[in-house]
């Protein structure tokens, strides 16, 4: 497994280290032969994938797919059915420790040292060998139950968390003349198929059996004939397809950049402008894409700036447009330039840029227009929006008013405006998303924005939000590092353009609710204008009918995108999963941290669609639900105390975790716009940070020492454990770090070992520690050599740059650390413990 | 003058079937990939409106000509009507939001909605139809 273990940065480049090139070999086209789909026949914009089969003959030649312990008998089935002993033997070795029984009310330190790592599927080891990586696809019971009704006793959400696009160290790419799919759903071909005998296949997902194409029958890997199970295609769980011209709708488009900026007095006053600048002017050779890649400027505070960058101009033109009702553009081309020819006008312009603004008074922001004009810009041929706002757009169309009454934000009942107050965003990203644009926000304001309205535009149009609260150039450098550190990873990542994505199931089981930023334009496809390494999905699932003889059920998710480079790809990672007929097995399968994600999210669309009390009234019943259903139908021996199976031991932490997280919680003081990103972060991050976001890793790091360290890249890289959040582990003697996803928060105790002052920060004594330390100073010590290293390993994990704050007990960030112990009392929330009886109470009713 | 109110409520109830019908077909068209969301969303939204209306005709008209068991059977529906309008959130574009229409089952949840509003206005035809002979002949 450790292919997918590099660090998020070190990308897969463009020409990607295992590519096959499958020649084509004998090619007998069938005529008429063209298979069109039953997907994605819309009218508008349709992705007709059709393939031409050729006819497969020959003799049968009886060899088994996969090797398994037991002989097969000849002409053999695949994993779809397994001998019952078999079954049994795999399901009995998970069951001990999964079902331990646990008084979470006696067993205080239930959180394990090290950072909890997915729950292994129960299938035969080889079947497990191959399948999907769980940082890539996961789901939140890796034991499927048999039926509704068993899955309705079981009282948890059965559902997966995918992160399709993930930046992944090895991943083999096929160019190959035909893509081997199912006829009748159109699955591709993958491990978990079977090969009747050497010339027919049966779909895993729909069991139609099909013939395996002349071509395929050759295997370019071992160069031999007939053995088409030993090919890429059926030996890798993730892969990627060139895909030839068939896929592609119009010719795959150029990689195009439109940054639309404020600068409105506000915008100019927080200095963005600068350092958005600087960056862009670092890394515009580093932009993806290739020769054809065009890149636009459009700047707006009361009219709309438009500037042409004609190739022969000497110096970069503004055109001003005042008519902000009725936008238009003002000269039909050159305000989108390709970049190389006119590389020199963009610089040009970057630099000039901030000081053209120094002196403007303007006070108000015509977001809606600039955004209709930027529309317009890019609808030809579609691409990325990336937009910059500091303040409540006021003016023309799309207007927003200020809904958040501040005596309201502390709250004890429930919070109003979570939802949007027009439908202008919406409108405008579903324009968007049919003409591939995306729209990506950054809200770097002091003032309420009405993100709910706001982040509508990003919702719908796959784009992201990025939120800076309070930035400031001056006031605020933590944020300005982070700015600058998220827009070279914005700017520099791979990304996709014009994409679909369609998640397919076995049949029996259906989809029916997603989460995430993209468009549902059909039943089970999604439209993805910009696909990133950083979105990560969510959807829903129900068996519709019983997975009766099943052994085992098999789920594809496939993306069809253009690569910056102009290449049409297509993605699949199919997920396979043992299915199971008894509460227990349910039981013992279930993966804590994927339902707390998926619960996360669907209290994020209650509260929006109901109310937030609703939202926080559901995620409890959830724990209460379960643990009564463990307790009443699982559980042979009936003992005091609040029991639960090992795998869920960590529940009703998860569970408080998300009542008083940002997002939910009531009773403290929250501002409306950090509330609504909070909830926007729930959906989008992949499950791994939307953990660290609801339960925090707590280190002490005034001890770290080499043992256990890891070795990555020539550096130790100490290990301490992860610790409970609890003031109660925090010790005046010590130093701790918390890792929170977005921010880290390095707590000097007051009593800290003189030791770790000086090797570390650099400072005499506790009462040097400067106020706004926000980076650690590079000293030449083995202590600080030693933090610095575990400090930049856990920023390497995220995509995203978590800023770091040095607070004492006087500091101002304190309640924001405070906030996060977890474990403890506050005024308006329980303490773990008296959380832990409210629950007992509840079950035992 | 009875023969009229209830030739009148005959014709708003073909209406409201056809209606009903054209609800269905659309949301099937979208069950089936037909359409895509937006166009189906918005062709629907259109009809919401006059449908409302239709309904609340034919209510008032019952009242004002003080059928009272009929009145009572319109009036339900024309409440829910009137209620589903007024309860879309701010940000949603419409009864019909094609964001929401395929989360959470909307679109099952809608469909089922226009096949009992079927199942009724043919069921309230059938009553206008027999009062409206009844008041014929009695006329």
């Amino acid at each position: 497994m450790d292919e997918f273990s590099g660090s998020v940065r070190e990308d897969e480049t463009e020409r990607p280290r295992r590519e096959i090139h499958l020649p084509s070999g004998n090619r007998d086209e069938e005529e008429g032969a063209s298979w069109s789909t039953t997907e994605g026949q819309s009218q508008t914009t349709d992705e007709r994938e059709t393939e031409r089969q050729s006819v497969a003959g020959g003799a049968c030649c009886p060899v088994g797919h996969l090797s398994f312990p037991f002989s097969q008998p000849p002409g053999g089935p695949g994993p779809a059915q397994l001998s019952p002993s078999l079954a049994a033997m795999s399901l009995q070795s998970s069951t001990p420790e999964a079902l331990r029984v646990v008084n979470l009310l006696q067993e205080r330190n239930l959180l394990p040292p090290t950072p909890i790592p997915a729950p292994t599927p129960c299938l035969p080891q080889d079947l497990q060998k191959i399948n999907c990586h769980p940082e890539v696809f996961r789901s939140t019971l890796t034991s499927i139950p048999q039926t509704q009704s068993l899955l309705n006793k079981a009282k948890m959400p059965l559902g997966l968390l995918l992160h399709p696009f993930k930046d992944l160290s090895q991943l083999p790419v096929v160019t190959s003349s035909t893509i081997v799919r199912c006829r009748s759903c159109r699955t591709y071909i993958n491990p978990f198929v079977s090969f009747l005998d050497q010339r027919r296949w049966k779909c895993n997902l729909c069991y139609r059996v099909n013939d395996v194409p002349e071509e395929f029958m050759y295997n370019p890997v071992s160069r031999s004939y007939g053995e088409p199970h030993k090919r890429p295609e059926v030996q890798n769980a993730t892969i990627e397809f060139i895909a030839p011209s068939e896929y592609m709708l119009r010719p795959p488009q150029p990689a195009v950049y439109l940054f639309v900026l404020d600068v409105s007095h506000n915008a100019v006053e927080t200095g963005y402008l600068n350092v958005f600048c600087e960056s862009l002017l670092e890394n515009i050779n580093a932009l993806r894409g290739d020769s054809r890649t065009k890149v636009g400027f459009i700047t707006f505070d009361s009219t709309i700036h438009f500037y042409n960058l004609q190739e022969g101009l000497s110096q970069p033109q503004m055109l001003i447009v005042s008519d902000i009702e009725d936008i238009f553009l003002p000269t039909p081309d050159s305000l989108l330039v390709n970049l190389n020819e006119c590389k020199e006008l963009v610089q040009d312009l970057l630099k000039s840029l901030p000081s053209l603004f120094e002196k403007t008074m303007e006070t108000q922001s015509a977001l809606g227009s600039a955004l209709q004009a930027a529309f317009k810009l890019l609808s030809p041929t579609g691409g990325r929006m990336s937009v910059f706002q500091t303040q409540l757009p006021n003016l023309g169309v799309g207007a927003l008013q200020s809904r958040e009454d501040p005596n309201q934000r502390a709250s004890a009942k429930d919070i109003q405006h979570l939802s949007p107050a027009t439908d202008f965003y919406k409108k405008l990203a579903l324009d968007c998303s049919g003409q591939q644009v995306a729209v990506d926000l950054f809200l770097l304001s002091a003032q309420y924005c009405d993100l709910a309205s706001l982040g509508c535009i990003s919702r719908y149009s796959a784009g992201s939000v990025y939120y800076y609260p309070s930035y400031h150039h001056q006031h605020n450098p933590a944020q300005v590092e982070r700015f600058q550190k998220d827009l070279k990873r914005y700017l520099t990542r791979k990304i996709g353009f014009e994409a679909v994505m369609r998640i397919r199931c076995t049949k029996g089981l259906s989809i029916h609710t997603f989460h995430g930023n993209f468009f549902v334009r059909s039943t089970d496809l999604l439209s993805l204008p910009n696909v990133n390494p950083d979105a990560g999905f969510a959807v829903q699932m129900s068996i519709e009918e019983n997975l009766d003889d099943m052994q085992v059920v098999s789920f594809q998710a496939a993306l069809l995108y253009t690569s910056s480079k102009g290449e049409r790809r297509i993605r699949v990672h199919t997920l396979c999963l043992p299915v199971v007929n008894s509460l227990s097995d349910v039981f013992s399968g279930a993966d804590v941290q994927a339902i707390t994600g998926l619960l996360a999210c669907m209290a994020v669309d209650r509260s929006v669609t109901a109310s937030l009390s609703d939202a926080r009234d559901a995620m409890t019943n959830a724990a209460i639900d379960s643990l009564t259903s463990y307790r009443q139908s699982v559980l042979t021996i009936q003992q005091p105390g609040l029991l639960a199976p090992a795998c869920l031991r960590l529940f009703p932490l998860f569970i408080l975790a998300l009542l008083k997280q940002k997002a939910f919680r009531t009773g403290t003081s929250t501002r409306l716009d950090e509330r609504v990103f909070a909830m926007c972060q729930l959906k989008y991050q992949p499950l791994a940070y939307a953990m660290l976001m609801i339960h925090p890793a707590l280190y002490r790091v005034d001890d770290l020492t080499d043992e256990g360290a890891l070795n990555i890249n020539e550096r130790t890289i100490p290990q301490p454990r992860v610790l409970q959040l609890s003031v109660e582990k925090l010790g005046r003697e010590g130093a701790f770090l918390m890792d929170a996803g977005t921010v880290m928060y390095l707590w000097i105790g007051r009593n800290c070992h003189p030791n770790f002052l000086t090797q570390v920060l650099g400072v005499p004594s506790y009462a040097a520690v400067p106020d706004n330390l926000y980076m650690l100073p590079e000293l030449d010590t083995a202590e600080s050599q030693r933090t610095r290293a575990f400090v930049g390993w856990l920023r390497d994990q995220k995509p995203f740059f978590p800023s770091l704050h040095v607070i004492r007990d006087e500091s101002q960030l304190k309640a924001n650390f405070m906030q996060n112990m977890i474990e403890d009392r506050t005024a308006s929330a329980l303490s773990y413990y008296e959380f832990l009886l409210h629950l007992q109470q509840q079950i035992s009713k | 003058m009875e023969a009229a109110v209830f030739i009148l409520s005959l014709v708003d109830c073909c209406a409201l079937i056809f209606l009903s019908v054209y609800f269905i077909i659309t949301l099937s068209d979208l069950e089936c990939d037909y359409i895509n969301a937006r166009a189906c969303c918005s062709k629907l939204n259109k009809w919401v409106i006059p449908e409302m209306i239709g309904q609340c005709l034919s209510t008032m008209l019952m009242l004002i000509s003080m059928h009272w068991f009929i009145f009572l059977l319109n009036l339900p529906v024309a409440a829910w009507d009137i209620y589903r309008y007024v309860k879309v959130p701010m940000g949603n574009m419409g009864v019909f939001d094609p964001t929401e229409i395929h989360n959470r089952g909307q679109l099952k949840s809608h469909m089922k909605e226009a096949m009992i509003k079927l199942g009724y206005h043919l069921l309230c035809f059938f009553i206008y139809l027999y009062s409206m002979i009844l008041a014929l002949i009695n006329d």
